[in-house]
């Protein structure tokens, strides 16, 4: 029974740096918080004060109603997995798992019986007498969550615990991490930088971008409604389409051409008393191919033609990549995202449009095509603040 | 790129080490070899003695004069490491994992001593212990051993320690480990083979100093062997030790071999640590 309550909590380093700025967070007891963002967010030196590897520079910490600021590590029950597993390389299996146990100085039978509760649950009975060097990273990082699960914490903290472990493991783990957590019904939180892990793990995601929270939601929500340009274009995979628009009268005036102002696009430009440039979001799977939408559909969107650069097919879903003429969308944000995914530099000018079209797509590699998008899914983003004005 | 291993480039290299054990180990065999001759023939020349005998064995064991030397290494040495080597875990430790104002000055101190030349020191230090009364006891002995072997004691386990991952000390306070338990349950454990090197290291040190031992030692009471070999006299004032020098030289050197035998493999991963990554 332990929820955790973040309240104002700021971490400055002694040298002046701001880590972490008045964070405001309520976990409920057994759910399953996701902390995502940009390296350097923030996220691991949350992590880290509410473990109490950081001291807490202001605000006040609560886990299951009691305030922990003071608390040493080892008094506030909680377990831990690391990125690096951080297993004690000197010790077996069952004496990693025995250790926290050791520690609280439990009995030795209930020790060897709960170590073997925990080693069954994860699979690991017949590794239990190896040494962490002699196992591969799946089961290493199978301990590290034993040791973890083993003595059954109020808390559990995951810093990237998945982010060493190769693709195909990392999905199989994942859905285990998920099973486990359901299971034990413990109260977690989990840090990642990787978008699909925040969105198919958590129970609610946080995204953190400079020691901020930008917002905090179920990952739908996140997903359909980002309060912002950043939390747009960090969830989602392949990321959203942004476009620069300028408002002219009734229409929104594109590099897909100008598309008529749908009443939901209206009435939140009239709220944000009317800017006249905006950055337009649309998911690539909002876009379709044009022979394929069916005429009282179409009506309530726009379309536009062009060259198919590149051509994705994934079985079931094609991906057409296209570059479009005019300027890109630029904001701090967006650029802040490049910079992370490492795309910065990849300079090129007009603006590059992922859609997602249906595998029937005649769409080829070269071609012309003509796309539908759907204007009501359009969001609508004030540069300069980067706030969803459709949000 | 792929060294063939051509048999005469195989017989190249055998002869190169041959020649570099003989020239190592002919001393080594020579004086063996004389402390087994009688005083008759140890100028004799021959490399394999023609006369065999234990006379200068059972001669420095018959006296006090070696046999309390003995006893005055084995001690001093064996204080000496276990103060260093506690000390420089400490140290070590410090350096490794905090940051303190002073740091680099107090690394850069210590590397300092370590290449002081002893020499200079001796006379103000035979004039200090005279004064204070340390000339010519253990302790007189142990506090400079201790001195000049920390910065090495540091610097091999500051290497050692570095290696650890700090992740593995939060994990141990996540799973409730005081900071002693971490410290005694995690860290000591795999910061064993650094310990025990530099311990080695420290030791050899100790056992084969000369200069300190033979300037600041006047007798019995504390003089270390190298020292009390130096004092050997022979039965009459015409007669050379030799053989009873040579045969203590092969007694103090049993341990030693010994010692690197036992932790070769140890020595070598310590020395390169401490040298690749220190």
């Amino acid at each position: 029974m332990a929820e955790i309550e973040l309240d104002g909590v700021t971490k400055r380093f002694p040298d002046g740096a701001l880590a972490v700025s008045e964070i405001d967070i309520e976990i409920a007891d057994g759910e399953f918080v996701i902390l995502v963002g940009p390296s350097g967010c923030g996220k691991s030196t949350t992590l880290n004060m509410i473990a109490g590897l950081e001291d807490i520079t202001e605000g006040e910490l609560r886990i299951g109603g009691e305030r922990v600021n003071e608390k040493a590590p080892k008094d506030r029950d909680i377990a831990m997995v690391f990125q690096s597993y951080a297993l004690y390389p000197h010790m077996t299996v069952r004496e990693n798992m025995a250790f926290p146990l050791k520690m609280a100085k439990i009995d030795k039978q209930i020790i060897n019986s709960k170590v073997e509760e925990a080693a069954g649950v994860l699979d690991l009975i017949p590794h239990l007498d190896r040494k962490p060097s002699n196992l591969s990273g799946g089961q290493r990082q199978r301990v590290a969550m034993g040791r973890a699960i083993v003595r059954s914490p109020k808390v559990f903290l995951m810093d990237e615990p998945l982010s060493n472990l190769d693709a195909k493991l990392r999905v199989q783990m994942r859905t285990e991490v998920s099973r486990i957590q359901q299971r034990l019904g413990t109260t977690t939180v989990y840090v990642t930088h990787d978008q699909t892990e925040a969105m198919t793990l958590g129970d609610r995601v946080v995204v953190m971008r400079g020691g901020l929270v930008q917002q905090m939601g179920a990952p739908q929500e996140l997903y359909d409604h980002p309060a912002n340009l950043f939390v747009a274009g960090f969830i989602g995979s392949p990321s959203m389409n942004f476009l620069p628009g300028t408002v002219a009268g009734n229409s929104l005036r594109t590099a897909l051409g100008d598309l008529p102002l749908v009443d939901r696009v209206r009435r939140a430009l009239e709220e944000a008393e009317s800017p006249r440039e905006v950055i337009l979001g649309i998911r690539p799977e909002h876009f379709e191919d044009a022979a394929l939408v069916e005429d009282h559909q179409r009506s309530q969107g726009g379309t536009f033609s062009a060259q198919v650069e590149v051509l994705e097919s994934m079985g079931s879903d094609k991906y057409a990549y296209f570059s479009l003429s005019g300027d890109r969308a630029s904001s701090a944000e967006l650029e802040e995202l490049a910079a992370d995914a490492g795309t910065a530099d990849l300079g090129s000018s007009g603006s590059q449009i992922t859609t997602r079209l249906s595998a029937a797509s005649s769409a080829t590699e070269g071609e012309k095509i003509e796309i539908w998008f759907d204007a009501e899914q359009v969001q609508v983003f004030e540069p300069s603040s980067g706030r969803n004005l459709t949000a | 790129m792929a060294v063939v291993d051509t048999p005469s480039r195989k017989a190249g290299w055998s002869l190169l080490n041959i020649v570099v054990i003989v020239y190592a180990l002919v001393p080594v065999l020579w004086i063996t070899s004389l402390s087994f001759k009688t005083t008759e023939t140890v100028t004799d020349g021959n490399f394999v003695p023609r006369v065999w005998t234990l006379d200068n064995y059972g001669g420095i064991f018959a006296t006090s004069e070696f046999t309390r030397a003995l006893i005055n290494s084995i001690g001093i040495a064996l204080i000496a490491t276990t103060l260093a080597v506690v000390i420089g875990t400490m140290a070590a430790y410090a350096i490794a994992r905090l940051s303190f104002p002073g740091k680099k000055v107090l690394v850069g101190v210590s590397l300092l001593i370590a290449m002081f030349p002893q020499i200079s020191l001796v006379s103000p230090l035979f004039e200090i212990e005279r004064a204070i009364g340390l000339f010519d006891t253990w302790p007189g002995l142990i506090l400079p051993y201790i001195t000049f072997s920390l910065p090495l004691a540091i610097y091999t386990l500051s290497a050692f320690f570095r290696e650890i991952p700090w992740e593995l000390e939060k994990a141990a306070k996540m799973d409730g480990a005081t900071p002693a338990q971490a410290f005694r349950s995690v860290i000591v454990p795999l910061a064993a083979p650094g310990v025990v090197t530099s311990a080695i290291l420290v030791f050899i040190f100790c056992w084969n100093d000369f200069l300190f031992a033979i300037s600041l030692t006047s007798t019995e009471a504390s003089r270390t062997v190298p020292a009390a070999i130096a004092n050997f006299t022979g039965s009459s004032q015409f007669e050379e030790p030799t053989g009873s020098i040579a045969a203590a030289a092969v007694v103090i050197t049993i341990p030693i071999i010994l010692f690197v035998l036992f932790f070769q493999r140890r020595i070598v991963a310590g020395l390169t640590s401490g040298a690749v990554k220190g």
